[in-house]
């Protein structure tokens, strides 16, 4: 059992994700909070990358002012592989005993995560949309939110006893850093011990294909349709003003249930979270389940033919009306608004 | 083949805007809502029960939680599962993820032989997703989560095809395993009306902390690594200004609002 070790230098850690030699950008997400969070703790700041051939990634990561890459390196772990990842990360963990370790919700994270928890025998708190440090009697322990019953309530978790405090946060939840020049951080290779019991779960094939568009997390204006669109009859109107604003074109559980948008388009608790510049809603009621994703948008713009909806409850600008009224208006003075920038 | 399924018994989430705290102990009032098996544990059922057709053996549904969740067991029963394990006790109250995984493992080695664990992939009202690894790792076998589809080449290897970003992987897992199962795996059945009649003739067993042999410090509360320090009510800080009116004189204000504030 991993207990509070006071006597060494403390260590906060970021699970770097990879796959196919590319870093997944949640990993960096964390490492701006991490370091924020280490200095309030004034600890070092570590990441772990597990794979085959990933010294290009272990510098990457350094050129965000990591201090430490524990770099586990090993041909067999090419490809994810659930208990072998596990085994080796926890053995790290038992042997570097860090204060904090986060992770990205990623389908990997967090299928990862829990095993390594349960392995090492800490708490793990998932889904978290915000970090941190408080001082609790003298101890400085890491706050954990989440939202809880659909996103209504939030719920701050702690793990008082056991040691690292784990969590894992979805992306787009935090925003990458900026690169530091000359951080002056260590690569420090480590073999890992490997067994057969590793591989009773095996990874035989991992089919990825490129997202073919923008992933939506990273579009400065979101237009995300609802069940309202609808009426439109098809989502050209809905395209027009997002091309037109150079922005990503989102929605709704029922327009992904109708095959009209993709899941990586679903905005909500079980989609995506994305905190763009912008978040116009159309036609879409407000359920918490889909506005607890975009809590983070500078402004939201919603229109909806319901005044009680609560959509408007979330909504810095909202206008009450038939979208094919309202729309193709907001779409003329929008058009406006360019031509004279 | 025989297979545990562990189901849990949430509050429905149509009722979740009844939810509320009380203003004075902060403590969540949920009286009057109702509640459901998690949904995608009966997928998880489902899949058990096509096995079973294909392999014979048993079907053991297993929850932890209070009384009331025997309801959820029960419907379990309706659909086609031989067996129901419940697991209440005042001492199992307040278990994080991990407690609660611990717990199951317990009880999993205690009372239920198996080579195959089957669970849902996340619930619908924590839904941390941690449940299914944690309880792999505790029992030692090897697991799968958010499988969509799963191909047993033999009664004992399982090619299980897992549900990533942009993607999928496969994953292959000898048994003894454990997976857990998105809603795409299967369509659920409905219980027939002599399912729910042979429910009443069926085995559910009841145990308490007691019959795990397992300490006390382990279960529950005290066995959570993860603790509560505050609940509350969450509202976005918006403007909260709202327009309405001739489509064309709108849609201008709400234009030159978003270019006052610099949003465009
Ligand atoms: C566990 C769980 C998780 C969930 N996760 C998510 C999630 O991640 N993301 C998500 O989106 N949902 C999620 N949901 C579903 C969520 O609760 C809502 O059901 C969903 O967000 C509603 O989508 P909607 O607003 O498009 O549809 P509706 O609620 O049907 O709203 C349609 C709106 O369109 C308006 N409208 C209709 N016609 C017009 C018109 N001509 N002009 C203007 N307005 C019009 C109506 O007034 C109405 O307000 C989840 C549900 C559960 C139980
Ligand atoms: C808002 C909120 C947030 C929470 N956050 C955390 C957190 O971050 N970390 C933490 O450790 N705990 C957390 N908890 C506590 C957590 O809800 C409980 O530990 C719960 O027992 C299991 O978690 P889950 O519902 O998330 O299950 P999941 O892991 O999402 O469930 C997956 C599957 O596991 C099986 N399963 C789950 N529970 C049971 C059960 N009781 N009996 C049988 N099978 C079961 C089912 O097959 C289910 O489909 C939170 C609770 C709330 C209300």
């Amino acid at each position: 059992m991993v207990r509070p070790d006071m006597s060494r230098h403390k260590e906060i850690w970021v699970y770097a994700e990879q796959t196919a030699g590319h870093l997944a950008r949640v990993g960096l997400e964390l490492l701006g909070k991490a370091s924020e969070l280490s200095d309030k703790l004034g600890a070092g700041l570590a990441c772990v990358l597990v794979g085959y051939r990933g010294e290009k990634l272990a510098s990457e990561l350094l050129s965000y002012g990591v201090e430490k890459v524990y770099f586990v390196d090993d041909p067999k772990l090419e490809h994810y592989q659930n208990q072998a990842y596990a085994g080796v990360v926890a053995d790290l963990v038992e042997e570097h005993r860090p204060e904090i370790f986060l992770f990205g919700a990623t389908e990997m994270g967090e299928d990862l995560a829990p095993c390594i928890a349960a392995k090492v025998g800490t708490g793990l708190t998932a889904h978290c949309v915000d970090l941190r440090i408080e001082d609790c009697d003298g101890a400085l322990i890491l706050h954990q939110t989440v939202p809880g019953w659909g996103g209504g309530k939030r719920v701050d978790i702690i793990c008082p006893r056991k040691r690292p405090q784990m969590a894992t946060v979805k992306p787009g939840v935090f925003t990458v850093p900026r690169h530091k020049r000359n951080a002056g951080g260590k690569i420090l290779r480590v073999t890992p011990q490997l067994h057969e019991k590793h591989f009773r779960a095996r990874t035989v094939e991992v089919q990825k294909g490129q997202a073919c568009e923008r992933p939506v997390e990273e579009a400065e204006v979101v237009v995300a349709a609802g069940w309202g669109v609808n009426s439109l009859g098809s989502l050209d109107l809905v395209r027009e003003l997002s091309d037109l604003l150079r922005g990503a074109v989102a929605g709704t559980r029922p327009l992904l249930d109708k095959g009209l948008i993709t899941q990586d388009r679903m905005i909500g608790q079980s989609g995506k979270v994305v905190g763009p510049n912008l978040f116009i809603s159309l036609g879409a009621s407000g359920a918490m389940h889909f506005s607890t994703g975009f809590e983070r948008a500078k402004f939201v713009l919603a229109v909806d033919q319901n005044p009680q909806a609560p959509i408007f409850q979330v909504a810095d600008v909202g206008i009450i009306g038939d979208l094919r009224e309202v729309l193709p208006c907001l779409i003329e003075e929008f058009r406006k608004l360019k031509k004279a920038m | 083949m025989d297979i545990v399924v562990c189901i849990k018994q949430v509050p429905d989430p149509d009722y979740f805007s009844q939810i509320v705290l009380d203003p004075v102990t902060k403590a969540i009032r949920r009286e009057g809502i109702p509640l459901i098996m998690n949904p995608v544990d009966r997928n998880a059922i489902e899949a058990a029960l096509q096995l079973q057709e294909r392999f014979s053996g048993k079907v053991t549904v297993l929850t932890m939680g209070p009384p009331q969740s025997r309801e959820a067991l029960e419907e379990g029963l309706a659909m086609g599962a031989e067996e129901a394990v419940l697991l209440c006790d005042r001492a199992f109250a307040g278990a994080d993820a991990f407690a609660t995984a611990y717990t199951l493992a317990a009880a999993i080695k205690e009372f239920c032989p198996f080579n195959l664990v089957l669970c849902g992939s996340e619930t619908v009202d924590s839904g941390t997703k941690m449940v299914g690894p944690m309880l792999a790792e505790f029992l030692d076998i090897p697991y799968a989560t958010n499988v969509r589809a799963m191909n047993f080449v033999t009664e004992g290897i399982c090619l299980a095809e897992t549900a990533i970003e942009n993607g999928c992987m496969k994953v292959e897992l000898g048994l003894p395993a454990l997976i857990t199962v998105n809603k795409a795996i299967n369509e659920p059945r409905i219980p027939t009306v002599l399912g729910i009649m042979q429910v009443a003739s069926k085995k559910l067993l009841m145990y308490g902390a007691n019959g795990l042999g397992v300490p006390p410090e382990k279960l529950g509360l005290a066995g959570s690594p993860t603790r509560v320090a505050s609940l509350f009510d969450f509202k976005q800080k918006r403007r909260l200004e709202t327009l309405r009116g001739d489509p064309q004189h709108v849609a201008s204000k709400a234009v030159a609002k978003l270019r006052e504030w610099h949003a465009v």
